[in-house]
């Protein structure tokens, strides 16, 4: 916990994201270009044909969007029982990344679903839990922008990111706990391929590189702008 | 590395597409974001 908090301070979280942004701005690219290049050197599934493509952007895409939700909720509950004085901002930073992930989830699903279910979409468990992520997402920003007063604004938003990660084991789950068209978990349980294993974890890396390498910048920006309006208001910043 | 996506080459590179074009503007909309704030930190610090 202590370490939360020595990064809880504004300029020691400059200081260390200053650090890491190269690595990571640095290390996402090379991944996903190294992922692409297996993934457009893998053979055609014997059942998907050549969909299984899909499967090398839309994984990624939804476990980065899992990732999102995990993090604001992880820094909500940070800020409603600790008071970590960044958490709110990071909490903030990273929501409209998870929306987007969220959204390309659901579009590259889709594109799949048609030619492999028939369909683009189904009320199935898993699909119709991922959309709820999205409008968490989406109501989420809404609250932050509804409420004027900052302090209150993050409250209130805090706790609908707690009451809402309640979906996350959801998701996850959804696949076990309810006879779903959407197909049960391949990665943890080996019965996936090597072949398409390791382009896939390799996109996996570059999709959470990027999530957190655009994440820190939205932070960085967001204590930028707190500066900038303490500097206005003639305080401290 | 293999291109010929048929049959499915209607539903397979429109998923790139749209994943490609929102991965892009989420990059260009997050650095200038950064861009602009430090730009106007800047301004204001040398006002003062």
């Amino acid at each position: 916990m202590n370490i939360l908090f020595r990064y809880a301070n504004p300029h020691n979280f400059m200081r260390l994201s200053g650090a890491l942004l190269p690595f990571t701005g640095m290390a996402c690219p090379l991944c996903l270009a190294t992922g692409l290049f297996m993934a457009f050197s893998v053979p055609p599934d014997y059942q998907q044909g050549t969909t299984v493509m899909i499967l090398f952007i839309h994984v990624p895409a939804d476990v980065v969007a899992e990732l999102a939700y995990g993090a604001i909720a992880v820094c909500s509950l940070l800020s409603l029982v600790w008071r970590h004085p960044l958490s709110d901002t990071a909490a903030r930073a990273a929501a409209p990344f998870g929306a987007l992930f969220t959204a390309l989830g659901l579009v590259t699903g889709a594109l799949w679903g048609k030619p492999m279910w028939g369909t683009y979409w189904v009320w199935d468990a898993r699909l119709t839990s991922f959309l709820l992520l999205l409008f968490l997402f989406l109501g989420y920003m809404a609250l932050w922008n509804a409420i004027e007063d900052e302090a209150r604004a993050a409250r209130a938003a805090a706790i609908l990111a707690l009451v809402g990660a309640v979906n996350i084991p959801i998701i996850k789950f959804s696949v076990d706990w309810w006879s779903t068209l959407h197909q049960g978990e391949s990665i943890m349980s080996g019965k996936i391929s090597p072949v398409y294993l390791w382009p896939l974890l390799i996109m996996m890396l570059g999709y959470v590189l990027l999530f957190l390498t655009l994440w820190m910048i939205r932070i960085r920006t967001a204590i930028l702008e707190r500066r900038s309006r303490s500097l206005m208001q003639g305080a401290t910043p | 590395m293999n291109f010929d996506m048929s049959p499915y080459g209607t539903y397979i590179w429109p998923a790139y597409g749209v994943s490609a074009f929102a991965i892009a503007g989420a990059v260009v909309w997050t650095l200038a974001g950064w861009r602009r704030a430090k730009a106007r930190l800047s301004a204001l610090e040398k006002k003062k």
